[in-house]
């Protein structure tokens, strides 16, 4: 083996301390990794520290930022009944989300298991949703909310039933938030449903069937053995569940914009409203920056309840 | 006789919870499927046959509607931004996300688990948190209103996720590939051109397809980087279009069909990659 192969050896081969030898590693390392890590800087971590300066401004975004106001816009906005309930309706949506779309598509799952015959097709169908695009989810639906039941299917199908008088859906502030959820379930059970069904694919047939020849019947071999089998998919669907409803945008804007009278809002669209409508930059950097924190206590919480290890990793 | 009956009742009770099954299965099926097919079938009405029977099957179809949308150079404009965006941004990922990826994957170097933890941040942040302060930073650049914007938030957005699901993916091609060909002087960057790349081509049309679905339906990013119609993606022509000719909803139909077609032609072609590269992703995060 001569010189040359013995150092070209190196680029891989962990030596003793995990470091390379040789500089030209190095120069490879950093050609690699530099329009990732510069693309992530430039678009990612500088916007996020940037917005922590103008948020202590009220700024309008024409020329610099010159009114120091200090941590006024976060008082304003920690007082704005609009952004609280903004901030509720978010709230509802990540504790429906939990409590309704993921045993949803938990049970839907368990139900096309592994081998009923048609789960490729029924797989396919529940999962179409998610790669129709919010805008086109958005403007279907709004037309099946329509009041009018010549128009609105689901009205059409409501006054089916006698007695019924048609529904606002939408235009109903106490039905607004029932609407988008739906919504939004129909849009994305079908992606937690794939997951868990990817998840099911890695749970050994062995250990249900151990369950029930040791006398636990469908449900209890279901709820004792798979569930709990199940533990790291739960935790992934559960963290895109959340992360997702605590930044949900473009649906409701979609749909609603946040009304009727802000019963729909959600704290993006409060963002975006004085952001990119009422241009108060300042502003709507603090509101972006709330809504960071919000996501960043959430991880660090998951993180920290996620320390318990994998069930299935000594399997 | 006994085991006859044995028999009789568990294929009984066997097909009971079958039939619920497809009873439920069956009834999640309508509710999917009947919105879409509402909008297909008012496209192929006219505007009276739509205000007469706006639930029927559209005898005899109507195809004015769809001529009426393909003939609005608009549409075709909306549906090139959009095809034009969606090629760079994929290309993009695969390229950043693949180079880094294969770093961590395969090269030790001092602070790798640092780089790597950092990189994967952004996993914590969707892009509506950041949108406000992305915004201005790229007024700063004077790419407002410009595809190119786009197409970089885009690829920005996608390294953290995409970078974790490659590094899966490159981990599990064994070392001693990487042995043989290193011993045979083939430096780091052949090694990942000619040998790795080819190999992982499953994971990077997994990546791949998933990016070209995110971003043929991103709709926030060109909503706020984008001001002027004639670089409008698709999603945002869309809205205006619903907005615009709201009253007339077979119009406004046969757009919106046009406008998911793409998205589910591509997924009936490529649903298996989707989904490789979002399990990947998730049970990988």
């Amino acid at each position: 083996m001569n010189i040359a192969q013995v150092r070209r050896n190196d680029f891989k081969r962990p030596v003793r301390n995990g470091s390379p030898r040789r500089t030209q590693d190095y120069v490879t390392v950093a050609l690699f990794l530099a329009p990732a890590v510069i693309l992530f800087v430039l678009f990612l971590v500088y916007p996020i520290f940037r917005s922590v300066y103008y948020s202590l401004f009220n700024w309008n975004g024409l020329g610099p930022a010159t009114k120091f106001i200090g941590l006024n816009n976060f008082k304003t906005i920690l007082t704005d009944q609009v952004f609280l309930k903004a901030m509720e309706n978010c709230l509802i949506i990540v504790v429906f989300s939990l409590a309704v779309q993921l045993p949803l598509a938990l049970m839907l799952a368990i139900m096309v298991g592994r081998d009923l015959p048609g789960r490729v097709f029924f797989r396919s169908v529940f999962f179409m949703p998610y790669v129709i695009s919010e805008v086109i989810t958005g403007i279907i639906w709004i037309s099946m909310f329509y009041p009018d039941p010549e128009t609105g299917f689901l009205n059409a199908l409501l006054t089916l039933i006698p007695g019924v008088h048609p529904q606002l859906f939408l235009g109903d502030i106490n039905q607004v938030m029932l609407c988008v959820f739906l919504v939004l379930t129909w849009k994305y059970f079908g992606l937690h449903m794939l997951l868990f069904m990817a998840g099911l694919q890695n749970i050994p047939r062995e250990l249900e069937e151990a369950a029930m020849i040791d006398g636990a019947n469908r449900w209890q071999s279901i709820w004792y053995v798979t569930v709990p089998l199940l533990a790291t998919t739960l935790r992934t669907t559960t963290y895109l569940s959340v992360l997702g409803s605590l930044t949900q945008f473009n649906l409701v804007w979609i749909m609603t914009r946040g009304g009727p009278v802000n019963a729909s809002e959600m704290m993006a669209t409060y963002m975006y409203r004085y952001a990119f409508i009422r241009f108060q930059f300042g502003y709507g950097s603090a509101v972006a920056l709330v809504m960071l924190v919000f996501c960043l206590l959430f991880s660090i919480a998951y993180q920290w309840l996620n320390r318990s290890p994998d069930p299935l990793s000594g399997i | 006789m006994a085991t006859i009956g044995y028999r009789k009742s568990d294929a009984f009770k066997k097909r009971l919870p079958r039939f619920f099954q497809y009873l439920v299965l069956g009834i999640m099926t309508l509710i999917i499927v009947v919105p879409l097919v509402i909008m297909v079938f008012g496209a192929l009405k006219t505007r009276g046959m739509m205000f007469l029977h706006p639930y029927t099957l559209p005898i005899p179809p109507d195809w004015q509607n769809f001529a009426t949308v393909l003939k609005t150079s608009s549409f075709w404009n909306m549906l090139r931004n959009s095809a034009l965006v969606m090629l760079c941004s994929t290309v993009g990922v695969l390229i950043v996300c693949s180079l880094a990826a294969f770093v961590f994957a395969r090269i030790e170097f001092r602070g790798k688990d640092l780089a790597f933890n950092f990189l994967t941040l952004g996993l914590m942040f969707p892009i509506t948190v950041a949108i406000m302060p992305v915004y201005l930073v790229i007024r700063q650049m004077h790419l407002v209103d410009t595809l190119l914007a786009v197409i970089l938030v885009q690829i920005a957005f996608g390294v953290s996720g995409n970078t974790l699901i490659l590094r899966g993916f490159f981990l599990s091609i064994p070392a001693e590939l990487q042995d043989a060909a290193s011993i045979d002087g083939c430096s780091a960057f052949d090694f990942f051109w000619r040998i790795l790349l080819p190999l992982a081509r499953p994971a990077l049309a997994a990546v791949g397809a998933l990016t070209m679905i995110i971003s043929w339906n991103d709709f926030l990013t060109p909503l706020v980087l984008l001001n002027s119609d004639k670089l409008w993606t698709l999603p945002l022509g869309t809205m205006q279009f619903q907005g615009q000719y709201s009253s007339d909803m077979a119009l406004t139909a046969a757009f919106v069909t046009l406008s998911a077609l793409p998205a589910i032609l591509f997924y009936l072609f490529a649903e298996r990659q989707i989904v490789a590269g979002l399990t990947a992703g998730a049970l990988k995060g």
